[in-house]
């Protein structure tokens, strides 16, 4: 369903992706792992057309993602982001339903709320956080709010970046097990990127590792665990020695 | 001699350097406006930021606008007092007031005063909006950052900037008369008759004129570093200071220019 070939990006001299070549299967869950600062986020980025590739190709349905109606294709697309990204000048309800009431298909402001409502109830939240604002929320609660916000309109793809970073272990099951199950029961194809193997375990079908720039590694998530892939090996088991060069 | 020519060289490539870095920087923000008016005039838009904008720009900068303009206009009718006795001209104070205030100190102080109060609001929130991901987020959900956050801005400013400057010459005027009276001993009627016989229309549509093209700045100098700001605090901190230093050197470069093209034809 989405296809990277030989995608290259650099900002000034770094370069972060170096080629990176990769199937996305529709209506699976991949997960990329790789440590921090190899482009993860970038690769993410790459696709949804918020940073524009130096070289290679991104393509969705075997049509090249830089062209056509850009509006139509982010309504394919839902993303959580790493810190949440909500809206600070707009509540709850307003950061769940803010596509909702935009487009063609905009819904009234009753409807919309309402609907911003059920997704809210869908990710464990009450109607009443509905008029909170994202600052008066915790962390995990506002993954729950962004995670609500992605699912908001049932896209067919959905990006996780990062959704357990800075929750505790309890919240981070939490959200995990939603990820599953909410990509499930919509049938979504899922791609999430973090370096936490609980998540890795808990939402992935299929896993590739991106290290230098490259996807260095892919298969399943029983692949992963029986490789002797050095790269994975290490990874997996948060070595401190092997060949990815640990700063200490 | 080698040693010398090469740090010539390199001394004159700084320069080189630092002033294809400004004209590049003067470039971006050349295309970033146009792009901000293209996207004027092209749909959808956003009436509920425009009116927020248009509250938090205008209506929130009145009491500094004002209390600025009310010194400014009784200082200016001490000075020119001052100065006029020097020969024998202590009566053209209520009309230099007002020409002072209407043609110059009005939209130019208020302008500064707004872009202090407002570029560097923009600048930080939007900043802080780009470092939390939040204007990716905006993309993501089909939205257009620069209608949603810069055009409104950018509109607002520009529309109730006139509206500010209309409102401090109002009270500048009244400063000068306030001092003018109880101060410097004019009778209130022949101060107010001197105000309103020596100014013409054009001299309050100027200022006016002025006003709106220094909120397009202020608005404009506020999106557009905001919305490039660097990564962390230190990168917001950044984009809020160029933002506020910026809109004023243009402020005041703008207001000469105009004063040229007004005055002088």
């Amino acid at each position: 369903m989405i296809t990277l070939n030989s995608v290259h990006k650099s900002f000034k001299d770094k370069h972060v992706l170096r080629g990176i070549t990769l199937e996305i299967p529709r209506s699976g869950s991949l997960v990329v792992i790789g440590g921090s600062g190899t482009g993860k986020s970038v690769l993410l980025k790459c696709i949804l057309g918020l940073v524009t590739p130096d070289r290679g190709q991104i393509l969705l349905d075997g049509k090249d993602v830089s062209v056509g109606d850009r509006e139509a294709f982010l309504d394919r697309f839902g993303m959580l982001f790493q810190g949440g990204a909500l809206f600070d000048s707009l509540n709850i309800w307003e950061n769940v339903g803010f596509r909702l009431r935009r487009g063609p298909k905009a819904l009234n402001k009753s409807d919309a709320r309402d609907k911003a409502i059920e997704k809210l109830r869908r990710v464990g939240l009450g109607p009443e956080v509905a008029n909170l604002y994202p600052a008066e929320l915790s962390g995990g609660m506002q993954k729950r709010v962004g995670l609500a916000r992605a699912i908001a309109t049932a896209p067919e793809i959905i990006f996780f970046d990062e959704p357990t970073t800075g929750l505790d272990p309890i919240m981070a099951g939490v959200i995990n097990d939603l990820i599953r199950e909410i990509v499930t029961e919509m049938g979504a194809t899922a791609v999430t990127i973090t370096h936490d193997m609980t998540s890795v375990r808990a939402i992935a079908d299929q896993v590739a590792m991106i290290h230098d720039g490259t996807i260095k590694w892919h298969g399943t998530v029983s692949q992963m665990n029986e490789t002797t892939d050095p790269y994975v090996d290490q990874f997996i088991h948060g070595r401190a020695t092997g060949p990815i060069a640990a700063l200490r | 001699m080698t040693q010398i020519n090469i740090a010539i060289q390199q001394f004159l490539g700084a320069i080189g350097h630092l002033a294809f870095d400004f004209l590049a920087q003067i470039g971006r923000i050349a295309l970033f406006g146009m792009s901000a008016l293209r996207h004027m005039v092209t749909g959808p838009f956003y009436p509920r930021e425009f009116f927020t904008s248009l509250v938090q720009i205008g209506w929130f900068s009145l009491p500094v606008v004002g209390l600025t303009a009310v010194f400014t206009g009784g200082a200016l009718a001490l000075q020119i007092y001052a100065g006029g006795a020097r020969f024998s001209a202590e009566a053209v104070v209520p009309s230099i007031v007002a020409i002072g205030m209407v043609r110059e100190l009005g939209p130019v102080l208020g302008g500064l005063m707004v872009a202090a109060r407002v570029a560097s609001s923009i600048a930080a929130e939007l900043g802080t909006m780009k470092v939390t991901e939040q204007i990716d987020a905006l993309q993501t959900l089909s939205t257009h950052p620069m209608k949603y956050l810069a055009v409104p801005r950018i509109l607002a400013a520009t529309l109730s900037m006139p509206i500010l400057v209309a409102v401090g010459d109002a009270i500048g005027i009244m400063g000068g008369y306030l001092v003018g009276t109880h101060r410097l001993g004019f009778n209130a009627a022949t101060y107010l008759k001197n105000t309103v016989d020596f100014l013409e229309s054009w001299d309050v549509g100027s200022g006016l004129i002025k006003g709106a093209v220094f909120g397009f700045i202020v608005a404009l100098l506020g999106c557009y570093h905001g919305m490039n700001s660097g990564r962390g605090a230190q990168g917001v901190g950044r984009a809020t200071k160029s933002a506020v230093v910026g809109a004023s050197v243009l402020i005041l470069a703008s207001n000469y220019l105009l004063t040229e093209v007004f005055f002088t034809s």
